[in-house]
């Protein structure tokens, strides 16, 4: 052995850079020239991509719950609404042409349930509407009264403003106004028609010359309690019906049509109905101006469905990612490589870097297989895909693929703390899927809701691309594909962990002997 | 075989780790179970739940510490090459493994006893409370009603059942990490995969053959109509799992160098 003059390094400089890019090089270099390792990776990014052709559901073979099987039309997509979104777009309209500028006042005296078993659902509503068309889909606002969230305005489907709460009766009726000029609409609703508070201006660029303006009834299907079974929560609907009555009817502005007519938007629905009496009108209607969710029951099938085999995938690399570390104690390679580079901490972050890296990669990979592949196939089965945003799209299969890399790099932190690989992979398993598993098919949802507030499963929200929506009533279950948490707050949960055990394999790396 | 018997049973006697994966696999599945019995309710408008599989749901993280134990009993020899000294002193491997099988088992049994016996003994303390009572149409959760028995019983045939595809599993890729992933993901991966795809036919049979819900379905006691698979038929189809990993990783051990 001959012996050099050492140089002493100074932390931060050229040199100590340029002995980490060596370090990433050496633990490039072991990963890579391990064939099990790879062969897992190639692994990993097949299953991921895999599963999503294990999905051969076609929409003339779903069978709702309750044993009925959509077919035919139930399997076409419902129209969507002007920002593309998917929309439910069902309820009796009472309504005049109106050319131009103009606002319609009403009074409302009560809403009530039509005739039918069911009886009002929280989001029945009734109120006025200006609307471009009976198109439905037709870009929109209304001003209403709700069964169970007071007054709200709400437009173009999404949209929703809301206002005082409580009901209405004969001795509080409730004045509701919307107001056209050019491409807004501006809502106001009043306790006595004198007073009148604004509740919103909305911009509506949609709009043509002549809309459509009157009063409408809607009332979405009973959403009957969920239940948690194997294979996901369930919500059975029974169409319900609303009836409004309202009177001080006013349009102003040019209105050529004869008088209120009647029409039934979005095809015939059971209980629609029109009456005029002494300068009161009547209106009962089902259905419901609403995006459509696909919770439960009705089809559609939500991108994130095809990235499935992520979790296959998830297993292969964290099994691989704690051998990158445990091997190396198994075999006494760890002393070797703490004699060549002492920076014990900086060994541990190449290790990270490189598993991470090289996970993202594969794990991107697949997902975009998954989800191009899964695409076409759900579609030439007729099947509709939930459309997104391609954003949302990218995040969501972006995201996939850190989750499997930051669930690799916690595989390989805690393989350095507990130096076992048996420990090691199970730890992770048990903290990352069996959440994830009792959440979807074992756990009643609040429970199920908690775990994946708390536990590392939450990050699989990252893949969740349809939001809830507050206005309707849907079973948001995790079984359903809803989680409680934000896709990046998710996500934030596994790296929050990940980054705790990270440290702590640094801690502890370097106070314990190799 | 006597000779075997012994000698593994001192192997896995004195490795300090064993009692700990015992008593983990006791506290793992008592813990869950108590968890789900306290996030478990029954309103009075009755609910969908099946007491008896909310009671066991602990062998869901139980049978992760068993899949470790059984696994290890192989895998470890490998990883040290002690296999080799063990195959030296008794050169017939499928009486290696068959010791290894009952030790493992016996293990299993005596663990998952009494894990399953604090399950039941939570569901009849907190289940009650909890809207399960007889006025809503359930039992007491008593071993001396048929079913529950059966969930019960079956919960620890389950664990032993899981314990022989583990070792089956480890026999045939002779490492701990690769064995506890496969094995792992084979019992979590498929439900979540089912679940996902719905109520198609494609995920009902997955249920069907899938080990872990094809199991657990000896868990049930309510709503067994609406069952993929029916509970012994279920606990059958792991058997056929665990015989054929065993039978693969026997025929793989005499084949193959040590």
């Amino acid at each position: 052995m001959t012996t050099t003059a050492v140089t002493p390094r100074v932390p931060g400089t050229q040199a100590a850079h340029a002995g980490f890019g060596r370090l990433l090089r050496a633990e490039w270099t072991k990963f890579r020239t391990v064939r099990g390792w790879l062969i897992a990776m190639l692994l990993a990014a097949l299953m991921t991509a895999g599963v999503a052709l294990l999905n051969h559901s076609t929409c003339g073979g779903t069978v709702v719950p309750g044993g009925k099987a959509i077919t035919g039309a139930g399997c076409a997509a419902p129209p969507s609404g002007p920002g593309g979104v998917l929309v439910t777009d069902s309820f009796y309209f009472v309504r005049q042409p109106l050319a131009g500028n103009g606002s319609i006042t009403v009074r409302m005296t009560s809403l009530t349930a039509g005739h039918g078993p069911a009886g009002l659902q929280p989001w029945s509503k009734a109120g006025i509407i200006i609307t471009a068309g009976l198109r439905p889909g037709s870009a929109y606002a209304a001003m209403m009264v709700t069964a169970g969230h007071g007054v709200r305005m709400q437009y173009d489907y999404t949209g929703d403003i809301a206002g005082p709460p409580g009901g209405v009766s004969a001795a509080a009726p409730r004045w509701l106004r919307l107001t056209r000029s050019g491409g807004t609409v501006t809502g106001y609703e009043s306790g006595n028609g004198t007073r009148w508070s604004l509740m919103g201006t909305v911009h509506l660029p949609a709009l043509p010359a002549t809309v459509q303006a009157g009063m409408f009834a809607a009332s979405p299907g009973s959403s009957q309690s969920t239940s948690q079974t194997l294979g996901g929560s369930s919500g059975s609907g029974e169409s319900t019906v609303a009836t409004a009555r309202f009177d001080h009817v006013s349009l102003t502005g040019r209105h050529p049509g004869g008088g209120w007519a009647g029409t039934a938007v979005g095809g015939p629905s059971p209980g629609t109905a029109l009456h005029h009496a002494a300068g009161t009108v009547t209106v009962s209607g089902s259905g419901d101006l609403a995006p459509y969710v696909a919770a439960g029951g009705p089809p559609g099938t939500p991108v994130e469905q095809t990235l499935t085999g992520a979790v296959f995938g998830l297993i292969a690399v964290i099994v691989v990612a704690a051998m990158f570390m445990t091997a190396e104690y198994r075999r006494g390679l760890i002393r070797v490589t703490f004699a060549a580079s002492p920076h014990r901490g900086r060994v541990l972050a190449a290790k990270a870097i490189v598993i991470g890296v090289v996970t993202f990669l594969a794990g991107l990979a697949g997902s975009i297989v998954a989800v191009v592949t899964g695409e076409w196939l759900l579609r030439s089965n007729g099947n509709f895909i939930l459309p997104v945003s391609a954003f949302t799209e990218v995040r969501a299969v972006a995201g996939t693929a850190a989750l499997l890399a930051v669930a690799a790099v916690l595989a390989l932190a805690l393989g350095a703390l507990v130096r076992s690989s048996a420990v090691a992979v199970t730890a992770v398993i048990v903290a990352i899927v069996l959440p994830y598993l009792l959440a979807i098919i074992v756990l009643p949802a609040a429970a199920a809701d908690w775990l994946l507030r708390l536990t590392p499963a939450a990050a699989f929200a990252i893949q969740q691309t349809t939001p809830a929506y507050p206005q309707v009533s849907a079973p948001y279950t995790p079984g359903n594909g809803f989680f409680p948490l934000a896709p990046w707050a998710g996500l934030a949960v596994l790296c929050g962990y990940t980054a705790l055990a990270f440290g702590l394999a640094v801690v502890l790396v370097r106070r314990r002997d190799a | 075989m006597r000779e075997s018997l012994s000698a593994e049973w001192v192997k896995l006697r004195t490795v300090p780790g064993t009692k700990w994966l015992l008593a983990g696999i006791v506290v793992a599945t008592a813990a869950l179970s108590v968890i789900a019995d306290a996030a478990t309710r029954c309103p009075a408008g009755g609910c969908p739940v099946d007491p008896a599989k909310t009671s066991l749901t602990g062998i869901y993280l139980g049978q992760a510490i068993v899949v470790i134990l059984a696994a290890t009993a192989i895998s470890g020899e490998y990883g040290t090459g002690m296999i080799r000294v063990t195959f030296t002193a008794m050169p017939r491997r499928t009486s290696v493994l068959a010791a290894k099988a009952a030790v493992i088992t016996g293990l299993a049994l005596v663990a998952g006893t009494i894990a399953v016996a604090g399950c039941v003994l939570a569901g009849q303390l907190i289940l009650p409370g909890h809207g399960f009572t007889t006025a809503h149409g359930y039992g007491a959760l008593s071993l001396s009603d048929g079913p529950m028995l059966r969930a019960a019983a079956g919960s620890v045939l389950y664990l032993a059942l899981i314990a022989l595809l583990s070792l089956g599993g480890a026999a045939i890729v002779r490492d701990t990490a690769v064995a506890i992933g496969a094995v792992l993901g084979l019992l979590y991966v498929a439900p979540i995969v089912a679940a996902v795809l719905g109520n198609s036919s494609t995920a009902r049979h997955l249920q069907q053959i899938a080990p872990m819900t094809a199991g657990l379905a000896i868990q049930a006691t309510t709503g067994l109509r609406a069952l993929p698979i029916a509970p012994w038929a279920g606990l059958g189809v792991l058997a056929a799992w665990a015989a054929a990993a065993l039978l693969t990783g026997g025929v793989l051990l005499r084949l193959r160098d040590a």
